[in-house]
């Protein structure tokens, strides 16, 4: 697409040559491609839980990583609480810029676009009388997501736009939030 | 017990085009046929269903449109005639009402077993078409008593449904045809769709299959793409074959009043549940639109400069609606039929030879299937982008011909 296509070092810091190579290697092997993700939590104290995230399964195996990674959650003030850490729904707006994002730079890695800054804001709009019980009618989730990117790279408003078209077309959190999914609750 | 030297499976354009290339290297030959030629052109479409393509894109080893129409569309009747004369102009060997109900390895070629009589071979093409049957996602087990689910293949006029409304999944070629001929009968009809191809009937004063001819776009190779799967997987341009050119589109179905969805993404007992992703491949879909444009463009630029051509243009990007639907109360909303325009697969369940992938896919290398003396044509970028269409699978017939008498003449490592 660009001249810097054929030049070997990463453009963005992503390793596209390795990531195609799993994409190949997987599709010969598709139970390695069968992955878990884990995460487990543990209540503080009013809307304070902490979440901790270490090990997955993957290619076949139980994955362990060298360090456990947290994330506390809470509710505002305006909830009546202690507001220590960011509530649950603005960690899933979160989850979101990472998923589009890390998509972004692999798509620009791989079509040879420099990228100098990737920038979004989200916003996810919510009725409390969905969680408050007010009206049945109305979700407990959000009625609709909202991303803006704001991207400086080295290429055409139509070539940014596809990129963040591919983002989105490949993001396991834009589907996680765009389509069902089955959850099972039980307790031990 | 009959025996050849090889037997074509299908008397569609791709079988006859074989034929032609078969008879012209005096390859010995016939070709078996379950119903006349063109049977699925004659049995398996809906009435109003013109080709995509122009008339004169229908360029065959040996045979071409003469009438004074080129621009216009065929209609099945015609597009019957067009092959039943193809077959006729190059004598196709062709054995009608002859079903074929198994083809066997055997020593040195296959037996072919078919409900009037059976045959020996040494080589086999299968021709028998990409669209033997309709996929229908599995959720569709789960609509509610009382909704009738039907495929494209059943499909024939509105007149054929209930009165109540309707829900067309899919929005490619099928899927958009029959919400527009849908919503005209007078019913509310909702479209899911998923990714998708846009493209305008015409452009710059030209159809645009004709801008993807001259500018080679359908003439690329298997070499020239650099992910194969994805090249077959690209489902149908949203076109139709109208007297009058019309543009079919998302907007233009929503102008005439068909609401849109994202992709079906699952049942419960009364509702349907749209994916959220309607806005993202709306968007995919125009940007591929413009690129395609933009190619066409270019072409000019470089091609044809001088010559007295419209301006560029773009056309209005797909509008979305402010609040998609995410889920759909079928009771509520009146629908008694749901269409699943959701692509067609081949049927190989009468191949008992071990070619299929675990996905139930041929595999082949441009059509030279993973068997002594086997070939495939007709199926959707089998060694080029055209090669589905009826005027791109000639060029395929003559390269798998080559190989084929090669094959039959111990030649082949010589030929390749």
């Amino acid at each position: 697409m660009t001249q810097t296509q054929a030049t070997p070092e990463q453009l963005n810091g992503v390793n596209v040559a390795a990531l195609l190579g799993a994409r190949e290697a997987l599709e010969n092997a598709p139970e390695a491609a069968e992955f878990t993700w884990k995460a487990t939590s543990e209540w503080q104290n009013g809307a304070h839980t902490r979440m901790e995230m270490n090990g997955f399964f993957g290619l076949g195996e139980e994955h362990a990583r060298n360090k456990t990674f947290a994330i506390d959650s809470d509710h505002p003030e305006v909830f009546a609480a202690t507001d220590v850490a960011p509530t649950p729904v603005e960690i899933v707006l979160a989850g979101l810029a990472g998923c589009l994002t890390a998509g972004i730079a692999s798509v620009a890695e791989n079509r040879g676009i420099k990228l100098r800054s990737v920038k979004a804001s989200l916003e996810g709009d919510m009725n409390l009388y969905g969680i408050l019980g007010v009206d049945s009618n109305v979700r407990n989730g959000f009625r609709a997501v909202r991303v803006r990117y704001d991207i400086d790279a080295d290429a055409s408003e139509e070539d940014i736009a596809a990129l963040v078209a591919q983002s989105q077309k490949r993001s396991a959190v834009f589907d996680i939030i765009t389509n069902p999914t089955n959850v099972f609750v039980t307790v031990a | 017990m009959r025996d050849i030297s090889t037997l074509i499976i299908g008397a569609g354009q791709a079988g006859l085009a074989m034929s032609h290339c078969l008879s012209q290297r005096s390859v010995e030959h016939v070709l078996l046929e379950r119903g006349q030629v063109a049977n699925s052109w004659s049995t398996e479409r809906w009435d109003s269903l013109r080709l995509l393509t122009p008339n004169w894109q229908s360029r065959l080893p040996g045979f071409a449109y003469t009438g004074d129409q080129p621009d216009g569309y065929r209609n099945m009747a015609q597009t019957v005639d067009f092959l039943a004369s193809y077959a006729q102009q190059i004598t196709a060997p062709v054995e009608t009402d002859t079903r074929v109900l198994s083809v066997e390895p055997m020593a040195n070629g296959y037996m072919v077993r078919t409900d009037r009589g059976d045959w020996t071979c040494r080589s086999v093409v299968i021709a028998t078409g990409a669209c033997n049957i309709a996929n229908v996602p599995s959720c569709a087990a789960d609509l509610p008593a009382g909704v009738t689910s039907m495929t494209p293949l059943e499909y024939r006029n509105p007149a054929q449904l209930s009165d109540g409304n309707v829900l067309v999944v899919g929005a490619s070629a099928t899927g958009v045809q029959l919400a527009s001929e849908l919503r005209r009968s007078g019913r509310q009809v909702t479209l899911a769709t998923g990714e998708h191809v846009r493209a305008p009937r015409t452009y710059r004063g030209r159809d645009i299959k004709w801008w993807m001819d001259q500018t080679g776009i359908l003439d690329m190779t298997l070499a020239e793409v650099d992910d194969i799967k994805r090249a077959r997987g690209v489902p149908s341009l949203q076109l139709i074959g109208s007297p009058t050119k019309e543009t079919i589109s998302l907007n233009a179905l929503q102008a005439i009043g068909v609401q849109i969805a994202g992709r079906v993404m699952g049942m419960t007992e009364t509702d349907v549940q749209f994916s959220g992703s309607l806005p993202n491949v709306c968007s995919l879909a125009d940007l591929k639109m413009n690129r395609l444009l933009k190619q066409i463009d270019e072409w000019i630029e470089t091609h044809a400069s001088n010559e007295m051509i419209e301006p560029s243009y773009r056309l209005r990007n797909t509008i979305v609606p402010k609040d998609p639907l995410l889920r759909l109360n079928l009771k509520q909303a009146g629908i008694e039929t749901v269409i699943w325009a959701t692509g067609f697969k081949p049927d190989y369940s009468w191949l008992n030879v071990p070619v299929l992938t675990p996905r139930g896919e041929l595999r082949h290398d441009g059509g030279v299937v993973d068997a002594p003396g086997m070939y495939v044509l007709g199926l959707p970028f089998l060694r080029r982008r055209k090669s589905s269409l009826i005027d791109g699978v000639g060029d395929d017939a003559r390269d798998l011909a080559t190989h084929l008498s090669a094959y039959l003449n111990g030649t082949l490592a010589a030929a390749a």
